[in-house]
């Protein structure tokens, strides 16, 4: 059976920039950056998880796709439409105030649901995460 | 109002029904982890000294007891635990990386005793640091050997330039 998951990753504009931004703004580990076989291993992690790797992924023509289609997803990352998941934090205010002081932008401010509070959070690139405080659901 | 069965719509057919989502395992409070936060970058940073437990625990700001149970509860694995993983990464790479003998990447790590490193570096690793060793160099020969010991190989046959 599959048990955890260990990497997952997201598409980024330029690697640089993004490994700035995940680590400088965000507080994620440094996990790898290698140049290896003319390709460019970045991942970072939440110090939290230090079993869980974000691939920090170019979007560019490879063997995967082509020019056309690097294209097109370059696009679609910068235009929002990609959300790779939900990020965890303790106090969602707080990370939110925190984050905007180093120049995170935000979608939407934290708001509060029926599961905790939320605000919509978005990277460098334009990737957007979900900043989650986690709350049981009382009525 | 009264308020009825939720709807079987809402569960979307067959899936395992549930309000809100799921509950993950609870955070601990900001202010807390941030502590702890310091205490791992001070283990971090001090890896091949040993820190002491009673050290990293002022360092977070709380007692001894305390410090273990919530530093296991932030990161999977206790103090001790970590330091050990910490010094067998840093081994590694020395021994990948080739300069030293085996005893001086021992001390280098921080490590005072031969025995006790081996043995824990093959419990831990699975080999010997001396077998690991001539391993990682018979990988590194073959083609994109030295890649494949970092990254997976999907992503090196899809994303890597061909003819590499």
């Amino acid at each position: 059976m599959i048990q955890r998951v260990s990497h997952g990753s997201v598409w980024v504009l330029d690697m640089d920039r993004a490994k700035a931004f995940y680590t400088d703004k965000l507080g994620f580990e440094l996990r790898n950056d290698l140049n290896v076989g003319g390709f460019r291993w970045l991942t970072v992690g939440p110090v939290g998880q230090p079993d869980f790797e974000l691939i920090l992924m170019p979007v560019g023509a490879s063997p995967m796709m082509d020019k056309a289609t690097a294209e097109q997803l370059a696009s679609l990352v910068a235009k929002g439409v990609l959300g790779p998941g939900v990020l965890a934090t303790a106090d969602c205010r707080r990370t939110y105030e925190e984050l905007k002081a180093r120049g995170v932008e935000f979608r939407s401010p934290p708001e509060e649901r029926p599961y905790g509070v939320e605000a919509m959070m978005k990277d460098d690139s334009g990737n957007w995460f979900s900043l989650t405080e986690r709350r049981p659901f009382k009525a | 109002m009264r308020v009825g069965r939720p709807s079987p719509a809402l569960d979307g057919g067959g899936g395992r029904f549930c309000y809100g989502w799921h509950m993950p395992h609870r955070l601990l409070h900001d202010d807390v982890f941030r502590r702890l936060c310091r205490a791992r970058e001070h283990l971090c940073a001090n890896h091949a000294a040993t820190p002491r437990v009673a050290e990293l625990a002022r360092t977070a700001g709380v007692s001894r007891f305390h410090f273990l149970r919530l530093y296991r509860k932030a990161f999977g694995t206790t103090p001790h635990q970590h330091l050990m993983d910490l010094r067998l990464e840093r081994a590694r790479t020395l021994l990948a990386s080739g300069n030293l003998s085996v005893t001086e990447v021992c001390m280098e790590v921080g490590f005072s005793s031969l025995g006790s490193f081996s043995a824990l570096f093959a419990r831990r690793v699975g080999v010997s640091p001396q077998r690991w060793r001539r391993r990682v160099w018979q990988v590194a020969q073959q083609p994109m050997g030295m890649a494949q010991l970092h990254v997976p190989w999907c992503f090196l046959r899809h994303f890597a330039p061909p003819g590499n």
